[in-house]
């Protein structure tokens, strides 16, 4: 146990190292983008962050996914711990990322907000998770809540896309705001942008350590309550 | 064989109880026509021209009135025990899942029947067409698929009546998209020919949640 | 448990040398950190009628949900007819017939419509004569035309018991049958239940085993070859009661549930 706990706190630090590498480089090494207004210049450089954190918010989303088809198919509670925490990691980088994409709409399209197919996709598929969160705290008996929000889980993930497609469709007369041409990132971001990307994900990989011990902490302390009767 | 033989007692069983009581049918109508007068006056002063807002008002008022009948078709199930009832039985879970959703299909086109020609004479406008028909067919049936697995699911959390919509509504809004897209460019006089896109997503959300469905129904029915 | 309860239990529990109908191993129930079975092991053999008693909560209810199959045991085993019930449950659904305390039919349909129904889930192979055979035994043959909403709760509970014998099940659960039922009601009921354990008692081809949880012990025991006591989610007595009356069996209750509650 205390040579997992070390391995744990030696990959927290490393984690932790490689943040600090990528924000140093996203704010300090990165070259300016060129052919931008000063605010949109500054603004680019949340590129390392939002990018990132969506991408992280897929994954997390995906990552849930698959725990909940395996929780279905093999009944183990840890499978349930992995998809609850990463549902909620989750959550918190698509609110990183929404957050860090009006920082960006500002003074780039002039307005915090707009139903861009992205933005609209995106903000269905937090609300998805949250409809999730709340099935799970309307049902009591740990393993049908889980169950339940299995099944519920593996429908929303799968909506997703076809959401997508249907937005984009859908708002063909307005320009496709965010391109990956429109940043096209030029040589001198490219290596702090995979190191950020590289520094997020092992950020999402510790912090999804993390909540499934605590959930199994939690699991611990429920039964020996159980056992002395509180 | 045997399966389908289920399927068709537990229709059988759902209807033969709704033409008595007409609990579903009643609720669902009275919703929906209420959600298309409400609609009416939430819009007319602000859009040039109503006609512009019935492929909204149409699939808003089947999905409220839709999600008030599979909440009511579940509930009553429920409340008896009767589920338990169909669950002792020796009887494949899916046939159980298609046994639900073929009656709530069958309540939600029945309430169809009724309110689209009120709409029709509302609006002066006409929704009779086959291409309109098939729309309104594989958008109820993706309401109905996803559907009848959430109100299975919702039944049995604290919160039923809240929960349903909420789990609902953001899984089922390509359905929701797709149909308000293609009324409203059936009703501007587009062949629905030129509307492939969007059947496609249609179809592929109907058989790919059905699928999901099949799969799945068995671990919402199992306690 | 103490030494002399094992012992006791070792010398009065009998009949669990031949084949058993349903067996129990080492089942535990757990919903979240609330346990509600700990470790149940039980035999019953085929034709004999188990009664389990015990105070609410005890986990009475639970464990006939497990053996209806409509709740998973959290760990152990449940064998009927000598086949796992997690791995063969669509085959043995055929062999249960269930009451519960709530009804499990439709309140708008008429009687003979809810057992036509149920005939047809069970695939039956002459349903009419079946589903009037049916409505003799519980006397609802005048009433079956009308809708079940109709019904009073004792006529709601004999139709359970006429749907639960439709297709001729080999083990009959019972759970708390009589709940709810005026005294009149409860004893009409309870003649019928006993008529039904005698005949599985008597005729070797009907063989019916029937499990009743109840917490009246007069009738209870009435119907009971051996009985249960069930408390805390343990089995803390088990063994015959035949012939036994309530005034025998009380004390005995009344010291394994614990008058200190």
């Amino acid at each position: 146990m205390s040579r997992t706990n070390g391995l744990l706190m030696s990959a927290t630090i490393v984690c932790a190292g490689l943040m600090l590498a990528a924000a140093f480089g996203a704010l300090v090494l990165a070259p300016n983008a060129v052919g931008l207004t000063p605010d949109e210049t500054f603004a680019q450089r949340i590129i390392y962050f939002h990018v990132p954190s969506a991408w992280l918010s897929m994954l997390a989303f995906g990552i849930t996914t698959i725990a909940s088809i395996a929780y279905l198919v093999t009944a183990r509670r840890f499978w349930d711990s992995v998809a609850v925490s990463s549902a909620e990691i989750g959550i918190v980088f698509t609110l990183a990322a929404t957050a860090s994409g009006s920082l960006w709409a500002k003074p780039a399209w002039n307005t915090w907000w707009t139903w861009d197919p992205r933005l609209t996709t995106y903000t269905i598929m937090f609300l998805l998770y949250v409809a999730y969160f709340m099935l799970r705290s309307a049902l009591e008996d740990p393993a049908r809540r889980a169950r339940f929000a299995a099944v519920y889980g593996i429908f929303a993930f799968l909506s997703v896309p076809i959401t997508f497609m249907s937005i984009r469709w859908w708002r063909t007369i307005h320009p496709i705001l965010i391109d990956s041409k429109d940043f096209g990132l030029s040589r001198g971001m490219l290596p702090v942008f995979f190191l950020s990307l590289i520094a997020f994900t092992a950020l999402y990989v510790i912090l999804l350590i993390y909540r499934v011990r605590l959930e199994r902490t939690r699991e611990q302390v429920d039964a020996l309550r159980e056992r002395f009767g509180y | 064989m045997s399966f389908w033989h289920v399927v068709g007692a537990i229709v059988w069983k759902d209807i033969r109880a709704e033409l008595r009581t007409k609990d579903i049918f009643s609720s669902m109508f009275v919703f929906a026509l209420l959600s298309v007068i409400v609609f009416n006056f939430a819009f007319e002063l602000r859009v040039p021209a109503m006609k512009m807002v019935v492929p909204g008002i149409v699939w808003v008022a089947i999905s409220f009135a839709g999600t008030l009948g599979l909440n009511r078709a579940l509930v009553i199930e429920q409340d008896k025990g009767s589920l338990a009832g169909l669950l002792l039985a020796p009887v494949d879970r899916s046939a159980i899942y298609f046994g639900k959703l073929l009656g709530n299909l069958l309540f939600m086109f029945a309430v169809e029947i009724v309110i689209l020609p009120l709409v029709m004479v509302f609006y002066n406008l006409s929704l009779l067409s086959a291409d309109h028909l098939l729309v309104l067919l594989l958008g109820t049936y993706g309401f109905a698929a996803v559907g009848t697995v959430f109100a299975a699911i919702a039944v049995n959390t604290r919160a039923r009546e809240v929960m349903l919509p909420i789990l609902l509504f953001p899984v089922l809004l390509p359905v929701l998209i797709a149909g308000v897209k293609m009324t409203g460019a059936l009703l501007d006089g587009e062949a629905l020919s030129t509307l492939g896109n969007w059947l496609q997503i249609m179809a592929v959300y109907d058989i790919g949640f059905t699928v999901v469905a099949y799969l799945t129904f068995g671990y919402v029915m199992e306690e | 448990m103490s030494h002399t309860d094992a012992t006791r239990r070792a010398a009065m529990a009998r009949p669990a040398d031949g084949p058993a109908m349903i067996e129990l191993r080492k089942l535990t129930k757990a919903f979240g950190s609330k346990t509600a079975l700990r470790g149940i092991d039980l035999r019953v053999a085929p034709g004999e009628s188990l009664v389990i008693f015990g105070p609410n909560g005890a986990g009475k209810t639970t464990l006939i949900r497990i053996l209806a199959n409509l709740s998973r045991p959290t760990s152990g085993k449940v064998l009927i007819g000598g086949l796992d019930l997690a791995a063969h449950a669509d085959g043995i659904r055929r062999y249960l017939g269930v009451v519960s305390h709530a009804p499990l039919l439709y309140d708008s349909l008429t009687a003979e419509e809810n057992l036509r129904f149920f005939a047809r889930l069970y695939d039956l192979a002459d349903p009419q004569a079946r589903i009037a055979e049916m409505l003799a035994l519980v006397g609802l043959t005048g009433r079956r035309h009308d809708l079940v909403r109709t019904f009073s709760r004792g006529m709601v509970q004999r139709l359970a018991i006429a749907r639960a014998l439709l297709h001729d099940p080999q083990v009959l659960l019972l759970d708390e049958p009589d709940t709810g039922l005026d005294p009149q009601a409860a004893e009409m009921l309870h003649g019928l239940l006993v008529q039904l354990s005698r005949a599985a008692a008597s005729s070797p081809d009907a063989m019916r085993t029937i499990v009743t949880v109840t917490h009246s012990i007069e009738r209870g025991l009435a119907i009971a070859d051996r009985s249960v006591i069930l408390a805390g989610g343990q089995i803390v007595f088990e063994g015959s009661t035949a012939g036994m009356t309530a005034a025998d069996f009380r004390p005995l209750y009344d010291r394994y549930v614990g008058g200190g509650r």
